[in-house]
C-alpha cells in the first residue's frame, strides 16, 4: 500500500470541502502540506454536453439513483471536482434567522452566518438574472402567484456570464454557474494545495486514511487520477471531512473514531421533493433561460413547504409523472408545453430518519416520510396546482391523485382528490437534493456529533464541514450555509495550527 | 456503443422489452439500433448497482412473465396490449410495498432507457442548446 503525508487532509470538493481548501491555502506558504481527496472525476470543461443521462452518470453519486433503503425516494448528491456545486442552479439564499435560532447551537450566531454568507456571495458573484433572462416558465410561475396574492421572490444566483443553457443540474457547459469547481478550487491549487480525484476514502484509522484510487474506464468522462490507481495510506494531522451528508456519517460511521459517538447518522433531513408538471395550450420557454429564478416560501412555517421554479429534463421528468402508457406518453410529448413547479417539504429531524451502513460500509439511508411531510407535500400541491392554473395552463397533473389528470374546469378537485396518505412509497416520485445532518452540531457527544467549530466531540484533530452538521432542515438550498459553516470550521483551524500540526 | 450481450438483461430481455412497450407504447416503434441503445443505457445503469439489486430485478421480471399465466393462460409476453396494461397496473397499486417499489423500480428503467436516448428527447420536442437565448433568437 502507497503511503503519503499531508499535514491536513480534506475529504471531499464540494460546498464545504472546496472552501476549507481555499480558506486553508494561505497554511501552503508556511509549508504546510494540504490535500483534498475527491471520489468523483474532474471533468475537461468540453466533456459537459447537456445530455442528461451521460451527464448523471459521469456527476453524480449512483448516476443520480441513490435510494433510501426503503426504495421510496431518490437522492441527488454531485460526485467530482467541486462536488454537488457542479450540478445545482446556483441559487443562492441566506439561512433564515428562524432557523439558526430554532437549531440553537451554542456559540453560532444568525449574524455570524450571515456575514460569513455575504463574503462567498460576493466572492461567487451572486446577484439577480436581468429581467430579459427569465424565461415563459418561470414568468408563468410569478404570473400565476400574483393573481393568487403570493409572493414569489427571485432566487439570487451565482452565475457569471449566465448563457441560459438551462443545463445546470448537469453541469453548465458554458463554464458560467460559479462553484467551488470554478472559483476555490482552482484558487486553491493556485495557491499550493493538491487535489487528488477518484479517490474515494473508505475510512479513518486514527490519523490515517485508507483510500482507493480508481483508474479512468474507456468510456467515463474525467482526467485520470493523480495518483496511480491502487489502494492507500494517507497520514494527516488534521482530517476535515466534507463529503456531504451521506458520505461524512458513512465514512465515520465505518472507520475507527476514537470517541463514543451515539448521535452519528441521526438527524438526517433532506427537503423531500415533489416535481409536478401542468400543460398549456401553447409551447413555453422552458428548456432555455436560467431553471430555477423564483420561489414562494410564504408558507413555509404554516404549512411546512416552499415551492420553487423548475425544469427537469426527458428521463427525470416521465419517472416522476405517476402511470404509464398512453396517458403518460401523451404528457411527454407536450414537452414544449409543460410548466413545472417543485414542491419542497420541509422536514424535521425523526429518530427513524438517519444514516447507517451496510455490511460492506455503504451509506444505507433510512428515511420514512411523517405524517407532517406528507401534509406538507400535499399542501405544496395544491397550491401549485392552483398556481398553474392560475397562469392558464390546460390541465394540471398531479402524481399523488387518485386520477392525476386534472383539467382546469375541474380545479375544485384538488380539495377532495389529494390524500396525504397516497404518498407511499412506490406510488409517488419522491427525490431530495438537499442532504442534511447526520453529525449535527451540539454542546455534548449526547446530544450531537460535532461542536459548533465542526471538531468531533473527544477528537481534537478531526472536523466535520459540511450539511451533515445541520442540526435540523434548513428550509432553503444550502449550499452557502455550507459554506459558511466551513468557512468558519477553517477559521477555527487556522486558529489552532500551531497546536494541532506541531 | 456498448454491446447490449453483456446487459444484466440478458437472460430477461423478451419480458424487458415487454414491459418497455407497454410503459412507453412508443417503443413498439424502435428499430433493432434503438433497442440496443435503450438496453445500454439500462445495463449501464444496472453495471454499477449492486448483485442482490440485479438479481432481485430479474426474478422480478420472471415473476411478471409467468403470474399472467394463472389468469390469462398465456405468460405476460403472450399477452394483448390491453391485457397487459392491466396486468402492470395491477402491480402499480398493488397492497404490497414491495411489489409497488419493485414496479416502481422497473417502470423507472424503461422510462431511463426510452428517454434516456438523445433520439426520444428530440422526438418529445425537447431540444436544448448549450447556446441557451443565442441559440433561439
Amino acid at each position: 500500500m502507497t503511503e503519503h503525508d499531508y499535514d491536513i487532509a480534506i475529504i471531499g470538493s464540494g460546498a464545504g470541502g472546496g472552501t476549507m481548501a481555499q480558506e486553508l491555502a494561505p497554511l501552503c506558504k508556511e509549508g504546510v502540506r494540504i490535500v483534498v481527496l475527491e471520489k468523483g472525476p474532474r471533468l475537461r470543461d468540453d466533456e459537459f454536453s447537456g445530455r442528461e443521462i451521460e451527464m448523471a452518470q459521469a456527476l453524480y453519486e449512483e448516476g443520480g439513483g441513490f435510494l433510501t433503503a426503503d426504495g421510496s425516494m431518490t437522492l441527488a448528491m454531485g460526485c467530482g471536482y467541486g462536488g454537488s456545486t457542479i450540478v445545482y442552479t446556483g441559487t443562492s439564499l441566506i439561512a433564515p434567522r428562524r432557523v439558526i435560532e430554532r437549531w440553537n447551537v451554542p456559540g453560532l450566531d444568525y449574524r455570524e452566518i450571515e456575514r460569513r454568507s455575504r463574503k462567498f456571495m460576493e466572492e461567487n458573484n451572486v446577484h439577480y438574472l436581468d429581467d430579459e433572462l427569465i424565461n415563459e416558465n418561470n414568468r408563468l410561475f410569478v404570473q400565476g402567484c400574483a393573481r393568487l396574492g403570493y409572493r414569489a421572490q427571485q432566487f439570487p444566483v451565482n452565475v457569471n456570464g449566465c448563457q441560459g443553457s438551462s443545463l445546470c443540474n448537469l453541469g453548465c457547459p458554458n463554464r458560467a454557474k460559479q462553484g467551488t469547481d470554478r472559483v476555490q478550487l482552482p484558487r486553491a491549487e493556485s495557491a499550493g494545495v493538491e487535489v487528488v480525484t477518484r479517490c474515494e476514502v473508505l475510512r479513518v484509522e486514527g490519523r490515517r486514511l485508507v483510500a482507493r484510487v480508481s483508474g479512468k474506464t474507456a468510456d467515463a468522462k474525467g482526467e485520470p487520477s493523480a495518483w496511480e490507481p491502487g489502494d492507500y495510506r494517507i497520514r494527516a494531522k488534521v482530517v476535515v471531512c466534507c463529503a456531504g451528508a451521506v458520505n461524512t456519517p458513512a465514512l465515520l460511521l465505518r472507520s475507527r473514531v476514537p470517541a463514543r459517538l451515539p448521535r452519528l447518522g441521526h438527524g438526517f433531513t433532506c427537503h423531500p421533493a415533489l416535481i409536478l408538471v401542468a400543460e398549456h395550450e401553447r409551447p413555453i420557454t422552458n428548456f432555455v433561460g436560467h431553471p430555477k429564478s423564483y420561489y414562494l416560501d410564504q408558507f413555509v412555517e404554516s404549512d411546512g413547504f416552499v415551492l420553487e421554479t423548475c425544469m427537469y429534463f426527458p428521463f427525470t421528468t416521465s419517472k416522476s409523472l405517476s402511470g404509464f402508457g398512453e396517458p403518460h406518453a401523451a404528457l411527454m410529448r407536450a414537452f414544449p408545453r409543460l410548466q413545472m413547479i417543485l414542491v419542497l417539504a420541509c422536514d424535521r429531524i425523526d429518530p427513524r430518519n438517519r444514516v447507517t451502513i451496510d455490511r460492506r460500509g455503504r451509506p444505507v439511508v433510512r428515511y420514512r416520510f411523517t405524517p407532517e411531510v406528507k401534509r406538507a407535500l400535499a399542501a405544496g400541491t395544491r397550491a401549485s396546482a392552483r398556481i398553474f392554473f392560475a397562469a392558464g395552463a390546460r390541465r394540471v397533473h398531479i402524481p399523488a391523485a387518485a386520477n392525476p389528470t386534472i383539467e382546469a374546469n375541474a380545479s375544485d378537485r384538488l380539495d377532495t382528490d389529494l390524500d396525504p396518505d397516497l404518498f407511499r412509497p412506490g406510488s409517488v416520485t419522491v427525490s431530495a437534493a438537499h442532504l442534511q445532518g447526520g453529525c449535527g452540531m451540539g454542546l455534548t457527544a449526547q446530544d450531537s456529533v460535532t461542536d459548533s467549530y465542526g471538531r468531533v466531540h473527544g477528537v481534537p484533530w478531526l472536523f466535520v464541514a459540511d450539511a451533515s452538521l445541520f442540526p435540523d432542515a434548513l428550509e432553503i438550498n444550502p449550499y452557502l450555509t455550507i459554506m459558511a459553516l466551513a468557512d468558519r470550521v477553517a477559521q477555527r483551524i487556522r486558529q489552532e495550527a500551531r497546536e494541532l500540526l506541531s | 456503443m456498448m454491446k447490449p450481450s453483456r446487459s444484466p438483461l440478458e437472460s430477461v430481455r423478451h419480458t424487458f422489452r415487454a414491459v418497455v412497450c407497454t410503459v412507453v407504447p412508443d417503443a413498439r416503434e424502435l428499430e433493432p439500433q434503438a433497442w440496443a441503445e435503450l438496453e445500454a443505457v439500462v445495463a449501464r445503469t444496472l453495471r454499477d448497482r449492486p448483485r442482490p439489486l440485479q438479481r432481485r430485478l430479474r426474478l422480478f421480471l420472471r415473476t411478471i412473465e409467468s403470474l399472467p399465466r394463472l389468469r390469462y393462460g398465456r405468460p405476460f409476453s403472450a399477452l394483448g396490449a390491453q391485457e397487459r396494461e392491466r396486468f402492470l397496473a395491477g402491480l402499480q397499486e398493488h397492497r404490497s410495498r414491495l411489489i409497488r417499489v419493485g414496479f416502481w423500480g422497473l417502470r423507472t428503467l424503461a422510462y431511463l432507457g426510452y428517454y434516456g436516448r438523445p433520439a426520444a428527447a428530440r422526438s418529445i420536442g425537447y431540444r436544448p442548446d448549450p447556446r441557451g437565448w443565442e441559440a433561439i433568437r
